[in-house]
């Protein structure tokens, strides 16, 4: 009884501010414009937008794999260190993080632009400047570089949670160092592995800043798609409409990944 | 002797603070005097980079408003009519003048969004000039008062742009200068262009017309490096691009920070626009906000606010108080010759304007290598899957092992 009056609150929140807004999104979703009756053109209209849909999903999955690549050593090399080391090197990780977004997001831009920075060092040097902005690289190169740390906090978490004994226990019975790492360490991290691929891919599939600053025309993702349905179109329907998919995606894509971990060991969904 | 230096500490902290409250409210009091708009604070709805703001030695018009009236302004900037209409159509927030252009306040006025101005408050509308007066999107002068006006033109950099591709819209269109041209994120004045280089009126509203010209945006955007609005100042300041259509006041607000850049009016035709000042329905300030829009109609004000952005004056007792050298500009304020090719917007039926919307989103969005994105998600799908059936036989060995070793 005590339990649950404590979580009021939280509840009453909820309901507040996720369950109605979602009832809302689901409403304009479904209606017409102009009318306001019950449509499903909304959603049909959805079939235009599935290569944009693919290329944001397409965009997130790699950005997450890199972040993986990148976290997984990073993560390893904290869990390893001496606690008093290991508060040090979290607060390195966390440090961006204190830094606004759009900020750090500007400030690539203002590397990686034809009159930016690296371009006019290279420049300088008499060589031909690069295409580094207005592609899908500078976009995935945003996602990295923002969601990294959103990576490696679960998976230091994990892995330094694992028993030492089990690795110790696997050297005595004569593994060497990379069977040891392949049969007991990253095993036991994929708990962390999955809800670090979660926490960098649902927020990079629905990202707009990043794809607008550092993408081109062609790099349009449905995070931009959406933001100008509510911005500039006045077409909330449509732009409800592709909330939607994107979250039932996302939803998707959670499950699946939800595969990947034992029973007991799942990301919460919602 | 620890706790006491804290104790220390927080009392000596709380007195800090008590005596900032005190000389706070003490500030408050000696603000509140005479001045009959005092306490009112007025919700200014502005395109972004569309006032005198006291760069650079200029007029500070909206601390000069507050000076004079003791009405506070809140000021905040949209980048587009449309940013501006889906904030008004939206609610939740609101203001207390806007300054649309003039098929948007066309449109504002059919959905009854626009509150009539009471022109007893607004004096200084009597130095408006007949031309601005009786517009198309206002015709009995009940909305609106004029703020700026001003055309649509090219604005290049010199150095990179040869003088032989100027002229005409095409150079927005030749590969030359492909990833260096921008390209207005609006769809009206987006597809205004298009529609000038085929040559229709501004205001077609034949599907196919409308067509011919999405097709024709679409055969830009290879060559286009972004679609924007305020940017396009820092983008062709630093040169980063080289090429693009906007306001011509903003040329010459460019033109300070840059003199490579140059203007011209291309000779297919070109917008020509007003935008004025309303008052949205609902305002909770509306005398205030007429004050506001009257003490911009002040023919020094006008002229000081004009002075610095560029934008043409619809005030000519304003000029007086200009630069001579704007007041003459060829680029401010074109001759009647030029002029002749300007073409206003009117406003475009809702079916035609969701046609345009849906077409410009098309040309905005339209898949690069789609086929390539495809083949990547139908392997990845694969992939995936292949994973998971992997995973499954492998716990079903597992859990049978550990049943057998029981």
């Amino acid at each position: 009884m005590r339990n649950r009056l404590l979580s009021g609150p939280y509840l009453v929140w909820m309901a507040l501010f996720t369950l109605i807004p979602l009832v809302i999104v689901l409403y304009y979703a479904l209606t017409d414009s102009a009318t306001g009756s019950f449509t499903l053109s909304n959603l049909a209209a959805l079939h235009n937008y599935f290569p944009i849909f693919l290329r944001s999903v397409w965009l997130a999955v790699v950005s997450s794999m890199i972040c993986l690549l990148l976290g997984y050593p990073v993560a390893w090399r904290i869990a390893q260190a001496r606690p008093s080391r290991q508060r040090f090197l979290y607060m390195l990780v966390m440090l961006p993080m204190c830094i606004s977004f759009l900020l750090r997001t500007l400030a690539w831009v203002s590397l990686l632009e034809d009159t930016g920075i690296i371009n006019n060092l290279i420049r300088a040097l008499g060589l031909r400047p690069l295409p580094l902005i207005r592609n899908s690289g500078a976009v995935v190169l945003g996602m990295v570089y923002n969601y990294l740390p959103y990576m490696i906090m679960p998976l230091y978490t994990v892995i330094m949670k694992i028993d030492r004994r089990l690795v110790e226990a696997a050297q005595d019975l004569g593994c060497d160092g990379r069977r040891v790492f392949l049969k007991v360490t990253l095993p036991l991290s994929v708990p962390g592995i999955v809800s670090g691929i979660t926490m960098v891919f649902v927020p990079a599939v629905s990202t707009f800043y990043i794809s607008q600053k550092l993408g081109g025309p062609g790099t349009a993702l449905i995070g931009d798609v959406i933001e100008s349905q509510f911005k500039a179109a006045y077409n909330p329907n449509l732009g409800a409409a592709m909330s939607l998919f994107l979250m039932v995606l996302v939803l998707a894509c959670i499950a699946v990944m939800n595969k990947f971990t034992g029973e007991d060991e799942r990301v919460a969904t919602v | 002797m620890r706790k006491i230096a804290s104790r220390a500490f927080a009392v000596t902290l709380a007195a800090m603070l008590f005596a900032a409250a005190l000389g706070f409210m003490r500030a408050r009091a000696e603000g509140d005097d005479a001045k009959s708009g005092e306490g009112t604070t007025i919700n200014v709805y502005n395109w972004g980079q569309y006032i005198s703001d006291g760069a650079d030695g200029s007029i500070d018009v909206n601390a000069a408003f507050t000076e004079a009236t003791g009405i506070k302004v809140n000021y905040m900037t949209y980048d587009s009519n449309e940013t501006l209409y889906s904030k008004l159509k939206t609610g939740g927030s609101t203001y207390d003048v806007i300054i649309p252009s003039d098929y948007m306040i066309a449109r504002l006025i059919r959905e009854g969004l626009l509150a009539e101005l009471d022109f007893n408050n607004i004096p200084n509308y009597r130095y408006v000039d007949e031309a601005y007066k009786n517009t198309a999107y206002d015709p009995e002068n009940k909305y609106s008062v004029p703020y700026t006006w001003g055309c649509v033109g090219v604005i290049y950099n010199k150095k990179y742009v040869d003088e032989a591709d100027v002229g005409g819209w095409d150079l927005l269109w030749n590969d030359k200068y492909a990833g260096k041209i921008l390209m207005f994120d609006n769809p009206r004045d987006a597809f205004g262009i298009a529609e000038l280089s085929l040559g229709y009126s501004l205001n077609t509203e034949d599907p196919a017309e409308l067509r011919a010209a999405a097709d024709l945006l679409l055969k830009q955007r290879p060559l286009v490096q972004s679609y924007v609005m305020d940017q396009i100042f820092s983008k062709m300041e630093r040169e980063e691009a080289w090429a693009a259509p906007y306001y011509a006041g903003d040329y010459l607000t460019m033109l300070r920070e840059n003199d490579n850049l140059a203007f011209y009016y291309p000779r297919e035709g070109f917008n020509l626009f007003i935008d004025a000042m309303c008052i949205p329905a609902g305002s909770d300030n509306k005398e205030a906000a007429e004050a506001y829009i009257n003490f911009m109609c002040d023919p020094s004000v006008s002229g000081q606010n004009l002075d610095y952005l560029g934008y043409s004056t619809p005030i000519s007792g304003a000029k007086d108080y200009m630069d001579p050298a704007l007041a003459a500009s060829e680029v401010a304020y074109p001759s009647e010759e030029t002029l002749a090719r300007g073409q206003t917007f009117l406003n475009l039926s809702d079916k035609t304007l969701q046609e345009m919307e849906s077409l410009w989103l098309g040309v905005k969005t339209a898949g690069g290598s789609s086929g390539l994105i495809y083949a990547a998600a139908g392997i990845a799908a694969i992939i995936i899957a292949l994973a998971i059936i992997f995973i499954r036989r492998r716990r079903k060995l597992a859990r049978r092992r550990s049943m057998y070793s029981k």
